[in-house]
């Protein structure tokens, strides 16, 4: 059983669902991230796990008990917040031991696992020192340390990162999936940031609009998108409308021509589909192209140099715009104007299918 | 741990009904202790034996003498009104354009007036300006001559003076800080294009400044309009204003139906005046690029700059200060020779009849009464603040002037509605000792609100939910949270509540018992009475009102938080 299941959770504001039928569960041990762009009501998920917001419906289960009725402070659960909510009236070592004197445990033993907090997101030294005299990053950590101190069994940390400038989140980021790793715990992750997701979860929620629209692990989900939506969303943006033009193999016409697919799907002909094409599909070609190559041809619109791959961007005649990542080996760089072809490969494509349900309108 | 029992958990719907009772506090308070006086003044200048009767009102329309009175408690409030903004706006000016060194401190002094109670700023006009005061003394030995040359005892001229002196701080205040945050480039754009200096200020500072201006005229208008101590005392038995006429009518001539009449028209008046500043204030948040301070102000460079610096700010000063200075002078001076004498007598009783106890026993009925008022000040004060908290709503649009509304109605009026109301059944308190500190908090407690409001709502929600999420019940949360975040703010409050209390004149003339008055009421026993011993008791004890409420407004100035002062 697992150890943290939310079911069929509904929440509007002023009649504006801000959730609609929500559920999923975590492990034991799991780190799960609820991964949407803003306002698709992830933190108010969380706020509702937490007890800092009611249901409308729905049900909040903790290892085996319903939590609904359960005031936040009874919940023991921890929450990491996005904007920290240090105490500014304490000092470091005083916002880290809150949650401990909550409990009413002895001093000694406060202190003892104050030091083993501040060590463990290497902050020893800082005790004494003001919150807001703390860097971001210092900032951050604290509030980890906070949240960790008193053993929380669910651990919930919405947008951690959120505040802090791209290097620092880069390092604080595998920080912080080895902390929680190396603690155990069971987390809920809240981002919108995918690249922060996939370095941190085992699995990943995506949600837009309320409503959760995939979840897998993160390869599972990278691999094949549930929708247009949640591949553009995941920066994949390469989408090529089509249809299905026959089954067996399934092949797939579209303005760029006639596609070929392995994979086999539950399909109709005459079915309207959209075949995904990664950026690392393209590969430049001098009619070497083997068989399950699909050959692009097109106007080179820009070429920019990023260092370990050249972002190449080219227009097709029918008028759509793909972009691709060339290995940087290839000189000299295409430029703009050139007519350029591209074998791309097929195990670099996918198939997504609109999903017809209630949402599937919504889903651009 | 999780305690987890199904049904019998706190949702958080039951324990916010429960909430949702202590915020009637506050309302009930007012309704109690506000409302229903008004109501009483109401029905009793209507119907002064339970019928209609329009006596009282066909008195005030007919005869002469009202209308007299009526033209000159506006007319003086108006020449007060524009002496003050003569007197404030140059002081405005350089506080707002100019760094100079000692500033803050000047400015911190400016305010001063506005803390002294009534009595004391009346204390020390006659000290400074009186017949024996410090400018007649030093005149008649200085050109050697018989008689006090300066006269302005029971003038209009003292009056407005006095006037002066209590308002300015609130032209320096409101008009300076806006003027301050002005970016001066618009000025500059001005310059460039041809005008000249003053061109510049009157076609592009000036219309720019014109609703602060107007603003702060109207609180000083209205601020002099019911002015009631310094006119009792600086202008005689022959001058008086609407609020001077109806303590007269209510308590010398006994004549309620008459003072509460005239208590209703003033109502009308002052209102009126408060819905055009809300008005005007509201109009004023004009979309104009405010500057950080920093960045509009500079050192006087050249003399001329110095001199407007210094002649300004230094006439403020010793407007401001001289006036304070001379009542301590006079409170311990007899015969040109220093003592403590003053002091010594206020805690004997050698008449034995006039004064009922030794003057001294004032202050300690004083600090019992500001202690009673601090207590329940806070109380309606802190359940008020939580209530006006959140985000703006109808129900706060209501409530936050509903709150202040008792500051802005006139001391004698409130005094007056305890007096009709509140001394026979079904509410009797006529003597009880809860009376002064109810009619206190009244005053006070407006303030308290003023000051936990900014802290309130800068408060981040997100600390009361992690202490939550921590396991923090909603009292701890209080406890560890919010109490340790609010302390201050707190204190600044119980302070202004005691400084209010202190110095509360008007209400407290009316319904104070003779046997327990309190420092104002002795302050104004004393100095009308006869003899230089009187007088001196009567300076001594203002003195000692002033130290009081110095001390408060160094504490204020200490540890508020922002703007505690804005109205």
């Amino acid at each position: 059983m697992s150890l943290l299941e939310v079911t069929s959770v509904s929440k509007s504001y002023a009649e504006a669902a801000v959730l609609h039928d929500v559920s999923f569960r975590a492990d034991e041990g799991e780190i799960v991230s609820l991964l949407g762009p803003s306002g698709c009501g992830k933190t108010t998920l969380l706020r509702i796990i937490a007890g800092l917001e009611t249901a409308d419906s729905g049900q909040v289960t903790f290892d085996g008990r319903v939590v609904d009725g359960v005031p936040a402070h009874r919940r023991g659960f921890g929450l990491m917040f996005q904007d920290y909510a240090l105490f500014p009236h304490r000092d470091v070592v005083a916002n880290v031991a809150f949650g401990l004197r909550m409990q009413d445990l002895p001093r000694a033993q406060v202190g003892a696992r104050v030091v083993e907090m501040l060590a463990l997101v290497g902050l020893a030294g800082y005790e004494r020192r003001r919150v807001y005299d703390l860097s971001g990053g210092e900032q951050q950590r604290v509030a980890l340390a906070r949240s960790l101190a008193p053993g929380p069994r669910l651990l919930m940390l919405d947008e951690p990162l959120g505040s802090l400038d791209r290097a620092l989140r880069e390092d604080l980021m595998n920080e912080l999936r080895a902390i929680l790793n190396g603690v155990g715990l069971t987390a809920v992750y809240v981002t919108h940031d995918q690249q922060e997701a996939f370095a941190v979860a085992d699995r990943v929620i995506i949600m837009n609009r309320g409503r959760i629209v995939q979840q897998g692990t993160p390869q599972a989900v990278y691999r094949q998108p549930a929708s247009p939506w949640v591949a553009r969303f995941l920066g994949l943006g390469n989408l090529i409308p089509g249809r299905v033009a026959a089954l067996e193999p399934p092949r797939v016409d579209t303005a760029l021509g006639l596609f070929v697919l392995g994979e086999a799907h539950n399909l109709d002909v005459g079915r309207e589909v959209t075949v995904l094409v990664r950026p690392n599909a393209a590969r430049p070609t001098n009619n070497d192209t083997s068989e399950e190559d699909v050959v692009l041809e097109g106007k080179v619109h820009d070429c920019s140099f990023r260092g370990g791959h050249c972002r190449l961007v080219v227009k097709h005649e029918s008028g759509l715009n793909l972009s691709f990542d060339l290995p940087s080996g290839v000189e000299p760089l295409p430029q703009p104007g050139e007519t350029i072809t591209l074998a791309l490969r097929l195990e670099s494509m996918s198939l997504l299918v609109e999903d017809a349900g209630p949402s599937g309108g919504q889903l651009v | 741990m999780l305690a987890i029992r199904k049904g019998t958990s706190t949702r958080p719907g039951g324990s916010r009904a429960a909430a949702r009772l202590v915020y009637l506090f506050p309302l009930a308070f007012l309704g109690l202790f506000f409302f229903y006086p008004l109501a009483k003044i109401f029905g009793l200048s209507l119907a002064p034996e339970g019928r209609l009767n329009l006596e009282p009102f066909r008195t005030l329309f007919t005869d002469p003498y009202y209308a007299r009175l009526l033209a000159f408690t506006a007319g003086q409030a108006l020449l007060s009104t524009f002496l003050t903004l003569l007197v404030g706006m140059p002081a405005a000016h350089v506080f707002a354009r100019y760094e100079f060194r000692g500033k803050s401190l000047l400015r911190a002094l400016t305010t001063i007036p506005f803390v002294m109670p009534t009595i004391v700023v009346a204390a020390a006009f006659t000290a400074f300006l009186g017949p024996q005061g410090h400018l007649n003394t030093w005149l008649i030995s200085a050109f050697g001559l018989d008689a006090p040359p300066v006269r302005l005892q029971h003038t209009l001229a003292l009056v407005l003076v006095a006037h002066v002196f209590f308002n300015t701080a609130i032209i320096v205040r409101l008009v300076g800080g806006f003027w301050a945050n002005l970016d001066p480039q618009v000025e500059e754009a001005a310059r460039v294009l041809g005008a000249g200096r003053w061109r510049t200020f009157r076609e592009v500072t000036l219309p720019i400044l014109t609703p602060a201006i107007v603003a702060a005229s109207l609180l000083v208008f209205l601020f002099c309009f019911t002015s009631f101590g310094i006119m009792l005392i600086l202008g005689g038995p022959r001058l008086a204003t609407i609020e001077v006429e109806i303590y007269r009518q209510a308590i010398p001539f006994f004549n309620l139906p008459l003072a509460a009449a005239l208590a209703l028209v003033q109502m009308v008046f002052t209102f009126g005046i408060m819905v055009v500043y809300t008005r005007i204030q509201a109009r004023s948040a004009v979309p104009l690029n405010l500057r950080p301070r920093e960045a509009t102000q500079h050192r006087p460079a050249t003399w001329g700059a110095r001199l407007v610096v210094w002649a300004s700010v230094g006439g403020l000063m010793i407007l401001l200060l001289a006036p304070l200075l001379a009542l301590v002078d006079r409170s311990v001076s007899l015969g040109g020779e220093y003592t403590l004498r003053y002091y010594q007598a206020l805690f004997t009783n050698p008449t034995q009849s006039f004064f009922y106890v030794p003057p001294a026993v004032a202050i300690r009925n004083s600090v019992l009464v500001a202690g009673g008022t601090v207590v329940f000040s806070l109380f309606i004060g802190l359940i008020s603040a939580y209530l006006l908290m959140g985000p703006p709503g109808p129900v706060k649009g209501v409530l936050d002037p509903l709150f202040m509304l008792p500051l802005g109605t006139s001391a004698v009026t409130l005094g007056l509605g305890f007096i009709i109301a509140l001394d026979h059944p079904p509410l009797n308190l006529r003597a009880s000792p809860w009376l002064l500190p109810l009619a206190h908090t009244l005053v006070a407690f407006p303030f308290v609100v003023r000051s936990l409001l900014p802290v309130l709502r800068g408060m981040n929600p997100r600390w009361r939910e992690a202490a939550g999420v921590m396991g923090a019940s909603p009292a701890r949360v209080m406890r560890e949270i919010d109490l340790p975040v609010i302390a201050r703010a707190l204190l600044v409050g119980a302070v202004f509540a005691f400084t209010v209390s202190v110095g509360e004149f008007g209400a407290t003339l009316l319904i104070a018992r003779p046997s327990f008055p309190t420092m104002p009421v002795v302050i104004y026993r004393l100095l009308g009475a006869q003899g230089s011993l009187n007088q001196g008791q009567g300076l001594a004890m203002s003195t000692l009102l002033m130290i009081v409420s110095a001390i408060g407004f160094i504490l204020i100035e200490r540890f508020r938080v922002g703007e505690v002062g804005e109205f």
